[in-house]
């Protein structure tokens, strides 16, 4: 995703005078192509992360489109009141890029773990959130949010993930999940990039003879209205799934939306990271593992959930 | 985009600030609001920037060639309104609105609702790195307007300030220039008292600005030095601008207890006949 995020926004910056890439000291060589291209437009803004997103509101306030950029906790918990009070509350087109979202860099510890940005985020009036599913909706949210007018958080992971989609997403829209693959017993709504989990423990599922749809949920806010009714009628269980807290993040919101939009025929089966920090050292695959997000305990939790008890 | 109507006559400026100053004092009476101390200190400051040096047009609010005038030390929202009221941004009767149910003059100048208001402030530590991405869009698009931030003392507190000094400096924003508005107290103490911020000056001059210390109360001095950014160092232009919280008011002056309180009746016919009003 990040490279893809590179490569993107270079292109973006080629296409459209407007953009200006901002980064907190971080991505060594990463922007080299759009340094290259664009001098004028790229800053190192050094580690100083509150006055980036000032700059980057101030900058969207006079016509430009400021892309903010560096690791999760940094781009956004550390200057959350930047993105609350300049970007948000001026509603402004600043997008705040983060990289390394959820346990993305498991190994640097929790100092550099992002399981609460989706929380924070979600609750500031005027933001879309986005946690984009694989490199081909990295680009592709990267595309919509240029065509709007508003302030945009993009989560991403790390560098090579899997890829889900087989090529550019033509109809990616903000706030329209997208359907991976059809079922019938159960629907898994996933956020970011849990994706390709959701797609393994759908193969793991066909296996015991359970069919699952398989949703990238990349829009957590606004929420896909649509998509959840439909799935909430149709299947008897719905499981959310997101590398983020279980406070406040993707499976709150669809919880949130039952809670304000009457009985459903679905159960709600929300997997995401417990309340607490993630302290052994380790990879992200251990971590998922040890948590629970890996395809295999997903795929388990939902067939448990299916049973007749 | 019109020239800015000047005031050439020093006594003219000092007139206008004591008209402000009447005009903030009643806002604050009859709203019975706080900040009266910190909004009366730097009205010299805002009558040298609206009434000499700022190249703006009520009339053209978002004029994207216009200078910015930032003031990011918010709780001075009444000086701010005052001004922009005096000014024609907006008509002189909604200053009476000011902290009334459903207006648009909160006790914090407001984003998005009020022609005139730059950015919406309030919370410290915020204006200055606002002002840095003004300069540098305004070096991208190729236009030279000018950009003024108006910070407090105890504002420069705040961390963001010095991220800002830093980057301003590195990306030679010359035609940056921050104003401190240095009344020596802060909300509940002595500023030097809370945090060591003396030498100020020398602070900003070791960030990489051009700084230069002046009484923060002579209109035309304070005009001067503001008209002249960029001034050809090179440098962002950091004016430190020695005050009295409470300023044009007798028994206001360098009283901390007017960071919160409001005058009753009396005290404001008081205060008129002192600025020259009544």
């Amino acid at each position: 995703m990040r490279n893809a995020f590179a490569d993107e926004i270079t292109k973006l910056g080629q296409e459209d005078g407007r953009v200006v890439m901002l980064s907190g000291d971080i991505g060594n060589r990463l922007f080299d192509k759009f340094k290259a291209a664009q001098p004028e437009r790229f800053f190192n803004c050094g580690v100083a992360e509150q006055n980036m997103t000032g700059v980057a509101t101030g900058m969207a306030m006079n016509g430009l489109r400021p892309f903010t950029y560096t690791i999760t906790p940094f781009a956004t918990t550390r200057c959350l009141e930047q993105i609350r009070t300049d970007a948000a509350y001026h509603d402004v087109p600043v997008t705040v890029v983060s990289v390394g979202g959820g346990l993305a860099y498991a190994g640097l510890g929790p100092t550099h773990h992002a399981c609460e940005d989706l929380a924070f985020l979600r609750a500031i009036p005027n933001m879309v959130v986005i946690a984009p599913a694989d490199s081909w909706e990295v680009r592709a949210a990267l595309r919509a949010v240029l065509k709007q007018d508003r302030p945009a958080y993009i989560r991403l992971g790390k560098k090579g993930e899997p890829v889900v989609h087989a090529g550019p997403v033509a109809d990616f829209a903000i706030g329209k999940a997208i359907t991976i693959s059809e079922g019938a017993d159960v629907c898994l709504l996933s956020t970011g990039n849990m994706l390709p989990e959701a797609v393994e423990a759908a193969h793991l599922l066909k296996d015991q003879g359970l069919s699952a749809r398989v949703v990238s949920f990349h829009t957590v806010k606004p929420l896909d209205e649509t998509c959840l009714a439909e799935a909430f009628a149709r299947f008897p269980l719905v499981v959310t799934l997101e590398e983020h807290s279980l406070n406040g993040g993707f499976g709150s919101a669809v919880a949130e939306w039952m809670a304000d939009n009457g009985p459903q025929r679905a159960r709600l089966l929300r997997i995401g990271t417990p309340d607490a920090f993630f302290k052994k050292s380790g990879e992200q695959e251990y971590a998922r593992h040890l948590l629970g997000l890996d395809a295999a305990s997903i795929a388990r939790r939902a067939a448990d959930a299916l049973a007749p008890a | 985009m019109n020239a800015p109507a000047q005031l050439i006559d020093a006594k003219a400026l000092k007139r206008q600030a004591a008209e402000l100053r009447g005009v903030v004092v009643e806002m604050c009476h009859r709203a019975q609001s706080a900040h009266l101390g910190s909004s009366l200190s730097c009205c010299d400051i805002l009558t040298a920037a609206y009434w000499d040096v700022l190249n703006i047009d009520p009339a053209a609010p978002d004029d994207p060639l216009r200078d910015r005038f930032i003031l990011s030390k918010g709780h001075a929202a009444m000086a701010l309104y005052a001004t922009l009221a005096l000014k024609g941004f907006f008509p002189r009767d909604e200053l009476v609105t000011y902290n009334q149910d459903g207006g648009r003059l909160a006790e914090h100048p407001p984003a998005n609702q009020l022609p005139g208001v730059e950015a919406a402030t309030g919370s410290l530590g915020h204006g200055l790195p606002l002002g840095n991405g003004m300069a540098l869009a305004g070096r991208i698009n190729g236009q030279d307007y000018r950009i003024y931030a108006l910070l407090s003392d105890g504002e420069n507190n705040e961390g963001s300030v010095w991220e800002a000094a830093m980057f301003a400096a590195t990306q030679k924003l010359e035609n940056l220039c921050v104003i401190v508005d240095y009344n020596k107290w802060q909300a509940t103490d002595r500023s030097n008292e809370v945090l060591a911020l003396a030498p100020l000056a020398d602070k900003w001059r070791a960030f990489g600005w051009d700084a230069v210390e002046t009484d923060g109360h002579d209109v035309e001095g304070l005009a001067r030095l503001m008209r002249k950014v960029p001034n050809g160092s090179g440098k962002p232009v950091a004016i430190i601008a020695h005050t009295v919280k409470g300023k044009g008011v007798s028994f206001m002056e360098d009283d901390n207890n007017w960071h919160y309180r409001a005058p009753t009746h009396e005290e404001l016919a008081a205060a008129h006949r002192e600025l020259g009003l009544a």
